[in-house]
């Protein structure tokens, strides 16, 4: 296949970023997305180029790392995929792909296509945890008997990589899927009920000093997630919230 | 509390209870509005009713109003808010793959209804106020009917009418099932609330363009 590639440039942080045309050629469907540039880097490193700088780590969908908004998408055209597990077969030859950093005012571009996605970690601290006593007596977290339905549905929250797929796709650039799937995944647990109030209410106040966008309910988060955290959670962090609010 | 009042959350719950708010008032509009065409008579008590009943003028009318205003300041404030989230703007977004238009653009449906509750203020509100506290007019219960369907003579007046409904169908299709969502509603009976949306989001508009265009059409001969 032989592609355009027109890539986000951007130097640093403080830098205006453009819009640069590359010709890639020689590229396979068997090729991941992330190997196609790779072979982009190599071609722009014979030449002297500076490479174009991504996030990646697992390259196996698990860590959260890979970003990217591919033509207008985040992680690219599938579903329920990064862009780690993103495969060129999914395009055609001649085709032009558009490669930008997600795009949020509380997702600075560090440089080219990395942003900062430490708004999410700051939530996370927030109140992303249970506090559990850890000196040698811990209690085996089986001992306490919970729902299956519960524990299913706690585990599909905390499947959710903190990636920001979401944060990409809705239009209002919301954290309300990342954080309510974080608030969900110990909500549903009796473990979590400890701090639950706490949690939801410090959690919601540090995704609104990130300067992160509301929810408008479009599912646009739900169908980009490449693990497809629900909708559901954002109606039980809602639900959590007032609950928490009104209690005081 | 002082946190509940400014969150998003708390914010999105305001514009979900004043939608719903507004939501019960299309039922009762539309209700009377549709008896003008089976029942003229009728039509005119109803009206009459409402025109003159002082639990109505001053309790529900205020209400109205200060919903209308809510819901309209609170969805300005979220866009603009919404807007500044993103920053920079990304060169090509396919919004379209992942999320309905309607759901995506309810600022525009918003913002189209918003022009259109100005005229229809000024036909029938306005007219209304004027005819009973600047000019003094006499209580006159069989004068709605007649005024309604005058109103609808113009061809202009009874498109931009049927515009404006078929925006507001597309703002009610998302915007009914979305404030339940927005105030923690997501359980086994969503696909219900859902499906119950899609139909009063065509059915109310269609009945208020089925009454323009009837009066449109019948025009009271004298």
């Amino acid at each position: 296949m032989k592609l355009t590639l027109k890539i986000w440039r951007q130097k640093d942080a403080a830098s205006k970023g453009q819009i640069v045309d590359y010709i890639l050629d020689g590229v396979e469907g068997d090729m991941s997305f992330l190997e196609m540039l790779d072979i982009l880097n190599e071609e722009l490193v014979s030449k002297g180029e500076e490479p174009v700088e991504f996030d990646h780590d697992c390259r196996e969908g698990i860590c959260g790392t890979c970003s990217l908004q591919i033509n207008g998408e985040p992680h690219g055209p599938d579903r329920l995929i990064t862009t780690c597990q993103l495969h060129m077969r999914k395009f055609k030859d001649g085709d032009t792909i558009v490669i930008e950093p997600f795009r949020a005012k509380a997702f600075p571009v560090i440089k080219d296509l990395i942003v900062d996605r430490s708004a999410f970690d700051r939530i996370q601290q927030a109140g992303g945890y249970i506090s559990v006593n850890t000196s040698g007596n811990t209690v085996d977290a089986n001992a306490i008997p919970i729902r299956k339905e519960d524990a299913d549905k706690a585990m599909d929250a905390a499947t959710c990589i903190g990636c920001g797929a979401c944060v990409a796709a809705c239009k209002n650039a919301s954290a309300m899927l990342f954080t309510s799937a974080k608030v969900s995944q110990f909500a549903l647990l009796p473990q979590g009920q400890v701090e639950a109030a706490e949690r939801v209410e410090n959690m919601v106040r540090q995704m609104d000093l990130e300067g992160f966008g509301n929810c408008t309910n479009t599912g646009a988060c739900e169908i980009e997630c490449p693990k497809g955290i629900s909708l559901e959670n954002i109606a039980r962090m809602n639900r959590e919230y007032l609950s928490a609010s009104i209690k005081g | 509390m002082s946190g509940l009042i400014k969150s998003s959350i708390a914010r999105k719950v305001v514009m979900a209870l004043s939608g719903l708010f507004l939501v019960i008032f299309l039922i009762l509009h539309v209700t009377i509005n549709f008896a003008s065409v089976i029942s003229p008579d009728f039509f005119n008590e109803a009206s009459h009713f409402m025109g003159y009943n002082p639990l109505v003028q001053y309790l529900m009318q205020p209400i109205l109003i200060i919903g209308v205003i809510v819901h309209f300041v609170m969805g300005f404030a979220l866009e603009l808010k919404n807007k500044q989230a993103r920053g920079i703007s990304y060169v090509k977004y396919n919004g379209g793959a992942a999320a309905p238009w309607v759901s995506r653009n309810m600022i525009y449906s918003g913002l189209a209804i918003l022009a259109f509750l100005g005229l229809h203020f000024y036909d029938f509100w306005v007219h209304e106020m004027t005819y009973k506290y600047i000019e003094m007019n006499p209580e006159n219960p069989t004068r709605y009917y007649a005024e309604t369907v005058e109103k609808f003579a113009p061809f202009w007046r009874t498109i931009i009418y049927v515009i404006s409904f078929v925006l507001l169908s597309l703002h009610l299709w998302h915007g009914f099932a979305s404030s339940f969502q927005s105030m923690g509603v997501n359980n086994k009976y969503t696909p219900a609330i859902k499906s119950f949306t899609k139909i009063f989001a065509v059915v109310v508009p269609l009945a208020f363009v089925f009454i323009a265009l009837y009066h449109h059409l019948n025009p009271i001969t004298h």
